[in-house]
């Protein structure tokens, strides 16, 4: 079942996810990408109803850019965090969207930073959170080994850990992640996590 | 002497509580009969279900070295009965786009045809075909649309395109997956198990198209909702083609001929006595 979790370590912030698309007992999909790369510095990883998940953070995403073409400067992580936050709270009392998110970012002013925000518009800013069944032993592991002062490799580290005891200890754990880190040279894919390979998906 | 009054129970007489012109004279404000059940919500449910075939259905479909192929089955159920056995559900997007049905039957259908109405809207305004990319997200934005309102689709957007083989899993709860490999409907876990088995990228057009049918042989011979025929369409670089069409009763003596029995007990005649 999904996981999603994140911490913010010293100058970056890091967000892993499970890649599975699962429908009951089916499992459709295992290379599934659900952490979004919203702006150049920005990632949100999401959880919940696959399709509120693919049409929320796409909207997110759309509107940041638009933000950014009307005034020429890009929204920083808090403001971001903020208009997430209100959508999902606006959405909440007609037709709420079941998502989950964490979303981390750069900021030249603030740095690192990580926003912890659920479907029924909570918004917390935090160094560590964690969303579904997974969350019940990242959090732990989390709150054990986290440091503030964590080096890039030292997170991936931590990230690793919690992979494998999700993998070793939830039932219906997901086979692949993906690791995404945000700092200040921007957002990008750090690694993978595979235990199944699914057959890419061809280009030519 | 006082006689009770049985009148209520002559089969002409007006039902307790429900308002008639015919026998009131005088009509009441505008109304209408409720189902007889304690449980509404469930009773509603359950009329929909009655009135929604090709729920039990098997689909697939897959990338391989030539192309996407894909299949079905072709049974419609309405619960336990078999209302078809003669269903399309790979449905003709145009030439070049197939899409497959699981789900409800017009559901399915219908949003087929407004996709295939969008799609030559598409080819007429840019002066080239849609991509299967972007056909399948016209589908999954209108389906996304109607979520929660009672539509029920499942289905697969197959084609080809400017960049080559396209594949989209595309469901009435706004889901939408690429991906390379993908099985529909409630034969599935049966049809991936025999699926996931034999893929291949590097797969013949002749294996691929073996591989496909077999795979919906053989949830139809385990999943009661699906059987029929197992239908086979290829999509390459020239459009689709319907490769095969084999009802899965012949399939099974083709894939196991039936063997001559020893027999055990003869019948014998009994004698008179």
């Amino acid at each position: 079942m999904e996981c999603v979790f994140g911490m913010v370590g010293n100058g970056f912030s890091l967000v892993v996810a499970d890649s599975s698309a699962v429908h009951s007992i089916l499992v459709h999909k295992s290379n599934e990408d659900k952490i979004m790369i919203l702006d150049s510095h920005k990632l949100m990883g999401a959880s919940g109803e696959a399709g509120d998940r693919a049409q929320f953070t796409e909207y997110v995403q759309k509107n940041v850019a638009l933000y950014q073409f009307r005034n020429g400067i890009p929204l920083t992580t808090a403001a971001a965090a903020n208009f997430t936050r209100g959508e999902l709270a606006t959405a909440l009392r007609k037709n709420p969207y079941m998502v989950n998110i964490i979303l981390a970012g750069y900021d030249k002013e603030t740095g690192p930073s990580l926003y912890y925000i659920d479907y029924i518009a909570t918004l917390h800013k935090v160094d560590k959170a964690a969303f579904g069944y997974g969350s019940y032993f990242s959090l732990a592991m989390m709150d054990r080994h986290y440091r503030k002062d964590m080096t890039v490799e030292e997170a991936v580290d931590l990230a690793d850990k919690c992979i494998l005891e999700i993998r070793s200890r939830l039932v219906v754990a997901p086979p692949n992640f993906v690791i995404k880190i945000v700092d200040k040279d921007g957002a990008r894919e750090y690694a993978w996590r595979e235990s199944v390979k699914d057959a890419p998906v061809s280009t030519s | 002497m006082m006689k009770i009054n049985f009148s209520g129970l002559e089969p002409t007489a007006p039902l307790q509580g429900e308002p008639s012109e015919l026998f009131d004279g005088i009509s009441n404000s505008p109304s209408f009969a409720i189902p007889n059940t304690t449980n509404f919500d469930g009773f509603q449910k359950e009329a929909i279900q009655m009135v929604k075939p090709a729920k039990g259905t098997t689909t697939l479909a897959f990338i391989f070295k030539g192309g996407v192929m894909v299949a079905a089955d072709s049974r419609a159920s309405m619960g336990g009965y078999i209302s078809s056995q003669s269903v399309k559900k790979i449905i003709e997007i145009n030439p070049y786009m197939l899409g497959t049905m699981a789900g409800g039957a017009a559901d399915c259908q219908f949003w087929h045809r407004n996709l295939g109405i969008k799609c030559r809207l598409h080819e007429l305004a840019n002066k080239r075909r849609i991509s299967v990319t972007g056909a399948s997200k016209l589908l999954a934005n209108i389906l996304y649309s109607y979520r929660g309102m009672g539509l029920s689709v499942g289905t697969m957007i197959a084609g080809w395109d400017e960049k080559g083989p396209g594949l989209y899993y595309v469901d009435s709860e706004g889901g939408r997956l690429k991906g390379n490999r993908f099985s529909v409907g409630s034969g599935s876990p049966y049809a991936y198990g025999v699926l996931d088995n034999g893929y291949r990228y590097d797969l013949s057009v002749e294996e691929a198209a073996e591989l496909a049918r077999r795979a919906i042989y053989h949830a139809t011979f385990r999943d009661g909702a699906s059987g029929g025929v197992a239908s086979v369409y290829h999509v390459g670089p020239d459009g689709w083609k319907k490769l095969s069409g084999d009802d899965v009763g012949e399939l099974h003596y083709h894939y196991y001929p039936a063997e001559v029995a020893a027999v055990d007990h003869e019948m014998t005649e009994v004698p008179v006595a």
